[in-house]
C-alpha cells in the first residue's frame, strides 16, 4: 500500500498540487476498486474492415493481464483502444464501452485520458534527447513545476535504469542498449505516473536476459500500476501475467488466471494454440 | 549448376572473374562518375583562380573591403556587392524560413493527406518556374506594394524602433535590398517546404506515438518530438534555399535597382554578386575590369563554399546531447 500510495503521490502532484499525501490515502482507499478497466461489447474497424468483435473483458487493477494469439489477432490493436492510440489512425471507429474506473475512457479527454494510461511500445522509441531529457519529457509537457531531478531519478529507479545511467544523464538516449533504450521508454511513460501502463510486445526486439529484467521490472511495478501487455511468447505470458486473455481472429476466446488458463484450458483452441499447435 | 563453372569456390577470384560479375565494372564506372564532381569543382576554382589573376595582383586583400566600383578609373572594390548579397539572403532567410516550416509542418501533419500531396505538387511546380518570370512578378507586383503600401507600413511602425529602425529610413522607390529579399524569399520558400515536409513525413510513426501517449496534445508531440527529430533535415532544406539565394541572379537584378553602394535601409538600392557579374560581364572591355569581374565570381564560390562549411558545424553543433541514429 506504501507503493501505491506513494505512486498516487505524484500523479497528485500533476493534477493539484496542493493535495497532500494524507488526503491521498483516503481517496484511494474510497474507491478501492478492484477493477481498472471494464471493456464491454467492445467492436473495432479499420474502414470497413472489422478488427475486434464482441470484446468483454476485466482488467484488475494491480496485477498483470497478458494477451496472447497468433499474429493479426486483434491484440496490439486492443490495447491500442485503451489508450485511444488508434485514433491517429484515419478511418478508425470503436464501438462499445470502455471504463476506465467506472468513467467511459471514450467520453474522456483524450490528453488526460493519456496521461493515466501510458504506453510502451514494441520497438524502442526514444526522443533524440539526452536521457534525462527524455524522462523529463512527459513532466515538462505537463507542466510540473517541482524539482525535476528528483523526479527523473525517481523514475529511472522505478525502472531499474537509474545505477546503470547515473553518471551518463546527459548522454543521448540512443547511446544506450536496446533493452536499456526499453527501460528508459518505460521510465519515460512513469514519470508523468500513469494508473495504467499498456505494453505492446515489449520485449520482442530483446535478448532473453534483458527480457527478464523487463519481466522482473513488471513484478515490481504490480504495486504502483496496473499492467496490460501483448506477448507473442507464451512463456512471457505464463511467467510475468497474473492473468492472461487469449485473443483469435478479433475474439476473445478466453480469459482466466494464468496458472489456470496454461495448465487447464477451457477451450479447445486456447490448448492448441499454448500447445503450439498453430500460431 | 553442370557445364557452367562455379561462380566462386574459395579463395580469392581472378580480377576477369570479378570484372565478369560485374563487380569490378560497377566499382569503376561509379568511381570514375564520382570523381568527376571533384575534377569539376577543382577545375572550376582553377579557372576563376587563373582568370582573376590581374585583379588579385593590383587590388590584393584590399578588393574584399573597397567599396568603389569604378569602370571609368579602372577601381574596382567587392565590397558592396558582397553587402548586398549578403543582406537579400539573411533577409530573404528571415522572410522564407517561418513561412516555409509552417507551411511544411501543416501539410505534413494536419492536412488531410490528398490536399497535402495535390499542394505538394504545386510546390514543387513552384520551384521549377524559371526566375526570370520571378523577376517580372517581382516588378510588376512586389516593387509597387513594397513602394505604396509596404514600405510606408514598416516605415511607420518598426521604422521607430531604436536600432532596428535604422534599416527603414530613407526614401523608397520600390526597388531596393527589401523588394530583392521579398523576390528571393518567394522562390527560396518552395524549396524549404517541399524539403521539409518529404522529411517530416519520414518521421517514425513511433515518435510521435511516444508523446502522444504520455499526454502530450498533437500540436506538443509535432513541435517538441517530431520537428525536433526532422531538424537536421529542415536545416539542410534551409542551406539549399541559402545557396539559390546567394546566387540568384536575374529576378534580383531586375529589382535591386543595381546600384553598387553599402547603405543601411532596406529600401534603398544595391547590388549583388552574381547580378553584377550578369550584367557587366558583356561590356567589360578592359582586362583589369574582366579580371575583377571574375574575381567577384570567385568571392562568390568562395562565399558559398564557407557558408555550407558553417552550416554543417551547425548541424554537428546542434545535434550534439541527443544525436539521433544515422
Amino acid at each position: 500500500m506504501a507503493s501505491t500510495a506513494h505512486g498516487s503521490n505524484a500523479a497528485a502532484v500533476r493534477l493539484a498540487p496542493q493535495v497532500n499525501m494524507t488526503d491521498l490515502t483516503t481517496t484511494t482507499s474510497e474507491k478501492e476498486a478492484l477493477v481498472r478497466f471494464e471493456i464491454s461489447d467492445l467492436n473495432f474497424f479499420y474502414g470497413a474492415k472489422q478488427a475486434i468483435f464482441g470484446l468483454n473483458l476485466k482488467i484488475p487493477k494491480n496485477r498483470v493481464t497478458a494477451l496472447i494469439g497468433p499474429s493479426g489477432c486483434g491484440k496490439s490493436t486492443f490495447l491500442r483502444t485503451l489508450n485511444r492510440m488508434n485514433e491517429t489512425i484515419r478511418h478508425t471507429r470503436v464501438v462499445g464501452q470502455i471504463l476506465l474506473d467506472g468513467q467511459d475512457i471514450l467520453k474522456m479527454d483524450v490528453v488526460g485520458l493519456r496521461r493515466r494510461v501510458g504506453m510502451v511500445f514494441q520497438r524502442p522509441n526514444p526522443f533524440p534527447k539526452s536521457i534525462y531529457d527524455n524522462v523529463a519529457y512527459g513532466l515538462r509537457i505537463n507542466g510540473y513545476q517541482g524539482r525535476l531531478d528528483d523526479l527523473v531519478e525517481h523514475s529511472l529507479r522505478r525502472a531499474a535504469l537509474w545505477d546503470e545511467v547515473k553518471d551518463y544523464l546527459h548522454k543521448s538516449a540512443f547511446a544506450l542498449s536496446g533493452g536499456q533504450q526499453q527501460r528508459l521508454c518505460i521510465a519515460r511513460a512513469l514519470a508523468v505516473d500513469p494508473e495504467v501502463l499498456l505494453l505492446d510486445e515489449p520485449c520482442s526486439a530483446l535478448d532473453p536476459v534483458t527480457t527478464a529484467k523487463i519481466e522482473e521490472l513488471m513484478f515490481h511495478l504490480k504495486d504502483s500500476c496496473t499492467m496490460a501487455i501483448v506477448t507473442h511468447n507464451m512463456q512471457q505470458a505464463a511467467r510475468a501475467s497474473d492473468f492472461t486473455a487469449f485473443m483469435l481472429d478479433g475474439k476473445l476466446i478466453e480469459h482466466s488466471e494464468t496458472s489456470k488458463l496454461f495448465t487447464t484450458p477451457q477451450d479447445p483452441r486456447t490448448e492448441a494454440y499454448i500447445t503450439g499447435r498453430f500460431g | 549448376m553442370d557445364g557452367a563453372a562455379p561462380r566462386h569456390v574459395g579463395g580469392p577470384r581472378s580480377f576477369v572473374a570479378r570484372l565478369r560479375d560485374g563487380d569490378e565494372v560497377a566499382h569503376l564506372i561509379t568511381l570514375v562518375f564520382a570523381a568527376v564532381i571533384l575534377l569539376i569543382t577543382s577545375m572550376l576554382v582553377y579557372e576563376l583562380w587563373v582568370s582573376s589573376h590581374l585583379s588579385r595582383a593590383q587590388f590584393g586583400w584590399n578588393f574584399l573591403w573597397t567599396q568603389t566600383w569604378d569602370p571609368i578609373f579602372d577601381h574596382y572594390g567587392a565590397a558592396p556587392f558582397i553587402y548586398g548579397t549578403l543582406v537579400t539572403s539573411i533577409v530573404s532567410l528571415i522572410i522564407a524560413v517561418p513561412l516555409g516550416l509552417a507551411a511544411a509542418v501543416y501539410l505534413a501533419e494536419l492536412a488531410p493527406r490528398n490536399m497535402s500531396d495535390s499542394i505538394a505538387f504545386l510546390i514543387d511546380l513552384l520551384a521549377a518556374v524559371p526566375s526570370v518570370i520571378y523577376g517580372l512578378l517581382g516588378i510588376f507586383v512586389v516593387v509597387p506594394v513594397v513602394r505604396t503600401t509596404i514600405g510606408p507600413m514598416l516605415i511607420n511602425t518598426v521604422g521607430n524602433v531604436p536600432v532596428i529602425g535604422r534599416l527603414f529610413k530613407g526614401p523608397n522607390y520600390g526597388v531596393g535590398f527589401l523588394t530583392a529579399s521579398i523576390v528571393l524569399a518567394i522562390m527560396i520558400v518552395p524549396f524549404i517546404i517541399s524539403v521539409s515536409r518529404e522529411v517530416l513525413l519520414t518521421v517514425p510513426r513511433e515518435q510521435r506515438e511516444a508523446a502522444l501517449a504520455m499526454g502530450a496534445t498533437r500540436w506538443e508531440a509535432t513541435w517538441k518530438v517530431v520537428v525536433p527529430w526532422a531538424r537536421t533535415g529542415i536545416m539542410g532544406s534551409i542551406f539549399l534555399a541559402l545557396a539559390r539565394a546567394l546566387g540568384e541572379t536575374m529576378a534580383v537584378t531586375m529589382v535591386i535597382g543595381n546600384d553598387p553602394k553599402i547603405r543601411e535601409s532596406l529600401f534603398a538600392s544595391g547590388y549583388t554578386i552574381a547580378a553584377v557579374i550578369a550584367n557587366e560581364f558583356t561590356e567589360a572591355t578592359g582586362d583589369l575590369y574582366l579580371s575583377a569581374l571574375i574575381e567577384l565570381g570567385l568571392v562568390l564560390f568562395l562565399m558559398t563554399f564557407i557558408l555550407n562549411g558553417l552550416a554543417r558545424i551547425l548541424i554537428v553543433a546542434t545535434e550534439r546531447g541527443g544525436g539521433r541514429p544515422s
